[in-house]
């Protein structure tokens, strides 16, 4: 694979140039700083308008946020949250990545073993992750190992999916010039199949990604704060959210849940940039 | 240049010995299942001679691509024979390469990597094939494109592309199916010049599959006319017109006017039987030919 990816054009000192021109990313600005503004006025309803907005008017503004935020940010233990949330769905998405891809591409080759595998994966597929949180707790020796299982099965079935779709939906054509050329099985797979489902891969990855976010928030809210009852796990951003909850700060629940949407967007955009480097002649058009 | 082009790959021999002769006997194929089966090619039988360059013209939808899928190997005939140097065809092979309708690049690989397909799949990388990619890349007019993916080539480079991509393995026989198709007029003439000169160049075996006549009178040592589905061959017209072709002097020549309405009356015939059994298709072309044939009148 790495033979047929060209060279491409590297990110150099001019593109921060040509982000501040572009007019997309101002739109973009504007657009969140809108947003910003409607929150805080509506938060502070009560003040200048003399009653608090359905809903709006009981969320803690803005400016209150970023200052719960700036107590929150120089304690080791809200970073101790994102680490620990961000290890556990790398653990989960890594292994649904190098299971699941395999997995896909050998139900998609073989007749046979598409046949044994696709009803028990099709039986599985509709249980919500969620749904194997109990189970899963009982099965794995640690609870760490339990919120990492659940993590991966959210990521799993997605990338799965895709990759058998995508290696399916590979154009006829390709496999016949490629045999007429002299191809055998193993160098088809190589340089046709594999780089064929790539985008697929990454579809899938992407999708996978997102809803690996949800699960590790649910899953470390219903676990709870191992630490709190002496085991070796708890902890992450969900059970930051669910303990702000519990202690009453609405600020910090806030803090929490904008913490998961950047963590989510900077997992998100990884893997984009990562498929168009892998996958350099999608975006040449 | 030529004695690059005639220096074939490891273990082979001289590209024009090389070549190779097929032969279709009595060949019927029909698809589909039980009363909605279609008798696609009703025993059809002719040959693609040797170092020739043989031209399949028929009414579009009459079978051709069927009869391209039997030569290729890629599905095998329900009844008859299709030969190769007298060995039976079994599945595709590298003896006969395909070009193919609508693109078939590869389009996560850049043109010389497509060219490159075929001899490293067979693990048969020299200096000599480099030379000859090389070759391939100027003939065809690619080499300031050889680091571009399909995708970022035109409709007329994306052909030439995979021409190049089929001669480099020296196919015994190449088995083009429309290949310009779809390309606008203009293009479609250059691709006309590029591979008569990459034919000429190498003489060996070649079946071209076309629906347009003045393609097929510019390219074809031998015309195969088709009847329509299902099909076989109606006649055969020996092109006998001097080589190097170039379009202007054919325009201007008797002899290739001769042949040309020789075959579209022998067209609009076929065109007439189809009409009368439905085909709107065929109303269509022999609308065009009335207009045709009445201006040259």
């Amino acid at each position: 694979m790495s033979a047929q990816v060209m060279t491409h054009q590297m990110p150099g000192p001019g593109r921060l140039r040509k982000m501040m021109t572009n007019q997309r990313f101002y739109r973009a600005i504007t657009g969140i700083l809108v947003f910003i503004i409607l929150w805080e006025v509506g938060a502070r309803s009560e003040q200048w308008a003399g009653f608090a907005f359905p809903w709006i008017g009981l969320v803690p503004p803005p400016t209150a946020v970023l200052g719960a935020w700036s107590t929150v940010f120089v304690e080791s233990s809200y970073w101790m949250s994102w680490l620990q949330s961000f290890g556990r769905v790398l653990a989960g998405f890594t292994a649904a990545v190098l299971l699941g891809v395999p997995l896909g591409l050998a139900m998609a080759v073989s007749r046979t073993f598409n046949g044994l595998a696709f009803p028990t994966f099709e039986v599985l597929r509709p249980i919500p992750p969620l749904a194997w949180v109990p189970a899963a707790i009982i099965f794995w020796p640690t609870q760490e190992m339990a919120i990492a299982f659940v993590t991966f099965l959210g990521a799993f079935y997605t990338i799965v999916i895709n990759v058998v779709g995508g290696a399916k939906s590979i154009d006829i054509r390709y496999f016949q010039a490629a045999q007429s050329m002299g191809s055998n099985g193993a160098d088809i797979f190589r340089r046709i199949i594999l780089p064929g489902v790539m985008p697929s891969i990454f579809l899938g990855a992407a999708v996978g990604m997102g809803i690996t976010w949800e699960v590790v928030v649910a899953a470390e809210m219903i676990s709870g704060g191992g630490s709190q009852i002496g085991g070796t796990a708890g902890g992450g951003l969900g059970f930051f959210i669910w303990n702000s909850y519990l202690g009453g700060s609405y600020e910090l629940i806030v803090v929490g849940m904008i913490s998961i949407g950047i963590a989510g967007y900077l997992c998100s955009s990884t893997i984009r940039k990562t498929g168009t480097w892998a996958t350099p002649w999608k975006r040449l058009r | 240049m030529s004695a690059v082009m005639n220096k074939p790959g490891k273990g082979s021999q001289n590209l024009k010995v090389n070549s190779a002769e097929m032969r279709v006997e009595g060949v019927s194929k029909s698809y589909g299942i039980a009363h909605l089966r279609e008798n696609v090619v009703h025993n059809a039988s002719f040959v693609i001679e040797k170092s020739k360059l043989t031209v399949m013209i028929g009414p579009s939808g009459c079978g051709k691509s069927t009869l391209i899928r039997l030569l290729a190997g890629f599905d095998k005939p329900d009844s008859g024979t299709v030969t190769i140097d007298g060995k039976p065809v079994k599945g595709p092979d590298r003896d006969r390469l395909v070009v193919f309708q609508e693109s078939a690049l590869f389009p996560w690989m850049n043109t010389y990597d497509n060219i490159m397909y075929g001899p490293r799949a067979r693990g048969e990388v020299d200096d000599e094939t480099k030379a000859l990619a090389e070759f391939l890349l100027d003939k065809v007019g690619l080499t300031q494109f050889r680091n571009k993916f399909p995708s970022q080539l035109s409709g007329g480079m994306q052909r030439r592309a995979e021409l190049a991509r089929a001669m480099i393995n020296f196919p015994r026989v190449m088995i083009l199916d429309e290949p310009f198709r779809g390309l606008d007029a203009m293009t479609k003439e250059l691709m006309w010049e590029y591979y008569a000169g990459l034919y000429e160049e190498s003489r060996r075996t070649n079946f071209f599959v076309t629906t347009d006549i003045d393609e097929a009178i510019f390219l074809a040592d031998r015309l195969l006319i088709m009847t329509n589905i299902p099909t076989q061959v109606r006649a055969v017209l020996e092109v006998d017109l001097p080589r190097p072709r170039n379009l202007k002097e054919l325009l201007e020549s008797d002899r290739a006017n001769e042949i040309k309405m020789e075959a579209l009356g022998i067209l609009h015939e076929e065109a007439m039987k189809s009409f009368s059994s439905g085909s709107a298709a065929a109303s269509d072309f022999i609308e065009a030919y009335s207009k045709r044939v009445k201006k040259k009148g």
